[in-house]
């Protein structure tokens, strides 16, 4: 067990199968990701509240819980790397926060622009919209302190302290619209519950979060081999890699 | 198809959320991908001065 997770973590393999993996994961984002804009925008039904509006919930939706789950995703990459001073574990962590970055940004501003023709304003500082502002600035800390420290296995360190830190906030993200009754609706789908909305409109939500789990793997993939190649530049297994691409 | 377009009145909203959509997820693949080719090729050229240098020696 600890032999396969050495070789899993070594620069060298993940490299070589991470390529090899990349052209499929984009495969079945392609698919799911059209799949969803079609049901989405055109087999869904308008809201009998919100009309067409509601339809803003393929992306913001999605965005939002990519936001969540990218920075749990980090915790655990950031103890691993604490705990057993993993490498990979490390490059993971800080390729997975830009990707974080960017889709709590795209929860914030189509939640504003969604906010806008339902609650007639573009923000508030409700419990749930200003927990998703926190989360956005810590990603932008967790970026920041890795660019400011110059040794990247210090700046590693530090990052993986501040992640773990800032996991106190992501309950508080959860559980805001329950706790605080505020502007932000409650959930619409959980995995206890039953649904709020016909199939017609789930699906294709659920097929969108599927998109952009994949296409997170995707940008990791390709952020990870970029800050691989970058950190190890003088390794043997590189210098293979090279030698390959250079006759092939 | 007009009507599509109209999105019941939403148009300004629904769209430009779409469109955002599409932007993020393209600055994410697209910039990740150059900086992998870039430090391909600051990797090679640092690898390849590496080898002059031990010729001369």
């Amino acid at each position: 067990m600890m032999k396969w997770l050495h070789t899993m973590a070594s620069s060298a393999w993940f490299y070589r199968f991470s390529g090899q993996m990349i052209p499929w994961l984009t495969a079945i984002f392609a698919v799911l990701f059209v799949y969803g804009l079609y049901g989405g925008l055109i087999t869904a039904p308008a809201d009998y509240q919100q009309g067409d509006a509601f339809r803003i919930i393929y992306i913001h939706v999605p965005a939002a819980w990519m936001s969540l789950f990218i920075y749990i995703v980090m915790a655990v990459y950031a103890f691993i790397a604490l705990v057993w001073r993993i490498k990979l574990a490390e490059v993971l962590l800080i390729s997975s926060a830009p990707v974080g970055a960017a889709f709590t940004f795209l929860a914030l501003v189509t939640g504003s622009l969604w906010g806008k023709p339902m609650w007639g304003t573009w923000w508030s500082w409700d419990a749930r919209l200003t927990s998703e502002l926190l989360l956005l600035f810590l990603y932008w800390g967790v970026i920041g302190l890795y660019a400011a420290i110059e040794d990247k296995r210090t700046a590693s360190r530090a990052v993986s302290i501040l992640t773990l830190i800032g996991v106190v906030n992501i309950p508080i993200i959860h559980y805001s619209v329950e706790w605080w009754n505020t502007l932000h609706q409650g959930s619409s789908v959980t995995l206890t519950n039953k649904p709020t909305m016909p199939l017609e409109m789930l699906i294709p939500l659920l097929v969108m979060a599927t998109a952009f789990k994949v296409y997170y793997g995707i940008s990791l993939l390709i952020r990870t081999r970029a800050e691989l190649v970058e950190r190890e530049p003088n390794s043997k297994w590189l210098k293979q890699v090279i030698e390959e691409n250079d006759h092939g | 198809m007009a009507e599509f377009f109209y999105m019941g009145g939403y148009a300004f909203h629904v769209w430009t959320s779409y469109a955002l959509a599409f932007v993020v997820l393209f600055i994410n693949i697209v910039g990740p991908s150059l900086r992998h080719k870039k430090n391909l090729q600051s990797a090679s050229d640092f690898q390849q001065q590496n080898e002059v240098k031990a010729d001369d020696a």
